[in-house]
């Protein structure tokens, strides 16, 4: 099989045409012999993008999303790599639950997955899940996400035996005995009677987790940051040398608190949307270069369960499909940062703390890549989504970064390009 | 005449004006209660349905006795004894009660919001009578018309709320209400019973009791929900009543005609000694009394507009 792709503008390069054959990137051939030409129409071509923290929900939670429809949301943002997190039902915490995610990925042929392990047995924080025999199997990494490790002696065991394995060890930080709140603490959630939960338990865990890194010279990476502290925390950890890696999301650079005011549930997560003073400092760590990543924390849920009271209703927010149009348009047309530091965060950063070995686009390397419309603007609309969830805040915002086209290993994964 | 919107959610979405003509209409329809024969025909051929998933006493029976003094066809609904307690979502409780022609619903919810998740999705108008932490609006419009009936301007007057600010409804309400009208409201409790930010609703938070109630033209005490004792955030009833408690020596430090307020029910000998609750000036029954009137206004008022429109 061998297709060309060509008018378009590639990334860090000044050729115009993609030669693709058997699903690599290969020499230019001649336009004869190809089984396809697609007529990229002057659009720019990004090596596929790498989502690390994604939730698919297969196995047991299939009526939120199964592997086929995420993944096709994934393709439909122009990711070509999602790691999916482990608190599926059961929890992906052994290797056969790892096999059957991957086999799933492999049939469904939308997306590379890379299955996240659970660190502790049934995310029970009680015992050491099968870290060794799950990296065998396949996975990238392990976290308990959704929830954190809650002890630091817990916390310790899984840094340090993660690390015989060389299997990197995601934390969501939250230090659960300062309550659990429905929405950011503050003056909003004062106002609308919501209990909160403080920055300041984000910052104790993460605190924790960098004391731990440094004690022990061992890597630990920081999900979802959402607050000033733990950006200072993180950027001053990082000159002392301390192993530490980050990730945002989307939302925590483009919403704060106040959209909660009238209890609308798509606007409920954890971490929650913090003020403004948080939502600049999440800028100034994507600027700087402490956040590492941006990853969606996509999260579907039924209807049904984010149509209810808002102290009741599900964490979280789908992501895949607005996660690139939201960090082009808010932080590149902005000014903040360059196409180079948006790649390095949606695509070779991830790669390389999970070591994937993504992002190439040399000749022979796998022929993953995204083509998107940088210069029109479009509605970003909750029903076109491929997702099952429609749990997005973003319905109807007017977005730069369309996909028009992904393609995994040198097969069309979505198409808007005709 | 008529307020403006379908629903009365909360004082944060009421204006000036139209708390005044509540108060206004208030007082009216007081005059109704104290009359020999408790009857008009305002709500006659209409139907209001409280439907609570909270415990209440005075909130609950002066919603069905206003709507009763008024003429309406009246039902009750509680989340134990309905379909609620087989697990039927709020949404689809509430539609059942709108599909069967009700016009007002009177909800008392557990969760802040919850009246607010449901007011667009109905044709029936809803009354919020306390939301989780958030506001319980007809509880402040009852303690401004108690105010009312003794001031003759709000603006400039000094409003002492001591206790659980947390935890309460009533305070953020009254808060609201109050800020609206020109009071200048001072909050006191225990610093865990303190909400972050509280200030940025317009109240001062004060440094002591005394300094709460100093020179305050009104008074009012909350109650401490004794069940958040378990949660540690005092340490004992004794510790509580001895530095939290309005205690005759504090009320007196209050302007000399100053009144004492409660919302109840009341924890005798924890926020206020029984000689307090009892004495000359406590308008805790009044402040019953108006909560019938307050609710036959806003009954009244909502009703007016649906014939309107």
């Amino acid at each position: 099989m061998k297709t060309i792709l060509k008018n378009v503008k590639i990334f860090n390069s000044d050729k115009t045409e993609i030669y693709i054959e058997d699903g690599k990137f290969s020499e230019a051939f001649d336009e004869s012999s190809a089984d396809e030409v697609i007529d990229g129409k002057g659009n720019n071509v990004f090596p596929g993008l790498v989502d690390m923290h994604v939730h698919l929900r297969e196995p047991g939670y299939e009526y939120r999303e199964t592997i086929a429809t995420g993944t096709a949301a994934a393709a439909r943002g122009g990711f070509t790599a999602v790691c999916s997190m482990p608190n599926t039902f059961p929890v992906c915490d052994n290797a056969a639950v790892v096999q059957g995610i991957l086999k799933k990925a492999q049939e469904a042929g939308n997306c590379r997955v890379y299955p996240i392990g659970a660190a502790t047995k049934d995310i029970e924080d009680t015992c050491l899940a099968e870290i060794g025999l799950m990296k065998e199997a396949g996975i990238v990494a392990v976290s308990d996400d959704g929830k954190p490790i809650p002890t630091a002696g817990m916390m310790r065991k899984v840094l340090e035996y993660a690390s015989d394995f060389d299997i990197p060890v995601l934390n969501h930080c939250e230090e659960k005995s300062l309550g659990e709140g429905a929405m950011n603490e503050g003056i909003v959630s004062t106002s609308i009677g919501i209990r909160g939960c403080s920055t300041a338990a984000e910052d104790i865990m993460i605190a924790r987790d960098i004391i731990l890194a440094e004690y022990l010279g061992v890597p630990v990476h920081i999900c979802h940051v959402s607050t000033k502290g733990g950006v200072r925390m993180i950027r001053d950890a990082k000159a002392r040398g301390v192993k530490v890696t980050c990730e945002t999301c989307p939302h925590y650079f483009t919403l704060t608190d106040s959209a909660c005011e009238n209890y609308d549930t798509n606007f409920k997560m954890h971490p929650p949307l913090r003020t403004e003073e948080h939502r600049l400092a999440i800028i100034e760590g994507i600027k700087d270069g402490t956040i590492d990543c941006i990853v969606t924390d996509h999260a579907p849920h039924h209807q049904d369960e984010k149509e209810v009271e808002f102290s009741h209703a599900n964490n979280g927010i789908v992501g895949l499909e607005s996660s690139f149009a939201l960090s082009y348009t808010y932080l590149v047309k902005t000014g903040v940062i360059g196409l180079d530091r948006l790649m390095d965060l949606m695509c070779y950063n991830p790669s390389k703390i999970l070591k994937l070995g993504r992002g190439g686009m040399a000749v022979g390397d796998d022929a993953d890549l995204t083509v998107m419309d940088l210069d029109n603007e479009f509605v970003f609309e909750k029903d076109k989504m491929l997702t099952k969830g429609r749990n997005t805040p973003f319905d109807g915002w007017k977005l730069y970064g369309e996909t028009m086209l992904t393609i995994m290993g040198g097969k069309k994964t979505y198409e808007k390009l005709c | 005449m008529g307020l403006k919107s379908k629903d009365l959610l909360g004082m944060k979405q009421l204006t000036p004006e139209e708390i005044m003509e509540i108060l206004d209409t208030a007082k009216t329809m007081k005059l109704v209660i104290s009359s020999a024969n408790k009857k008009t025909s305002h709500l006659q051929g209409k139907s209001v349905v409280t439907l609570f998933y909270e415990n209440s006493t005075r909130t609950r029976l002066s919603f069905e006795l206003a709507s009763k003094y008024m003429g309406s066809a009246s039902a009750n609904i509680s989340a134990t004894g309905s379909s609620v307690a087989k697990g039927e979502s709020l949404l689809d409780t509430a539609r059942t009660i709108d599909s069967m022609g009700t016009d007002i619903i009177i909800m008392r919810h557990p969760q802040s919001g919850a009246p607010h998740s449901i007011a667009n999705k109905l044709n029936a108008s809803i009354v919020n009578a306390g939301d989780g932490m958030n506001e319980h609006p007809t509880q402040a419009l009852l303690d401004m018309l108690t105010m009312y009936e003794r001031f003759d301007t709000f603006e400039g007057k000094n409003i002492a709320i001591c206790g659980d600010v947390y935890h309460s409804r009533v305070v953020r309400s009254n808060a609201i209400g109050l800020a609206k009208l020109g009071a200048h409201v001072s909050v006191y409790g225990p610093r865990t019973m303190m909400p972050i930010g509280i200030e940025n609703m317009g109240v001062r938070v004060a440094t002591s009791v005394a300094d709460c109630v100093k020179d305050a033209d009104a008074v009012m005490g909350l109650r401490v929900q004794l069940e958040r004792q378990k949660s540690s955030l005092f340490p004992s009833v004794a510790e509580y009543s001895k530095f939290y408690a309005i205690t005759p020596e504090m009320l007196a430090l209050a302007k000399p005609d100053a009144f004492l307020m409660h919302p109840g029910p009341c924890n005798h000998g924890v926020e206020l000694p029984t000689a307090v609750y009892d004495c000359d000036q406590s308008v805790i029954n009044e402040q019953v009394t108006n909560g019938v009137a307050v609710r036959m206004a806003v009954l009244y008022l909502l009703m007016a507009r649906r014939n309107n429109l």
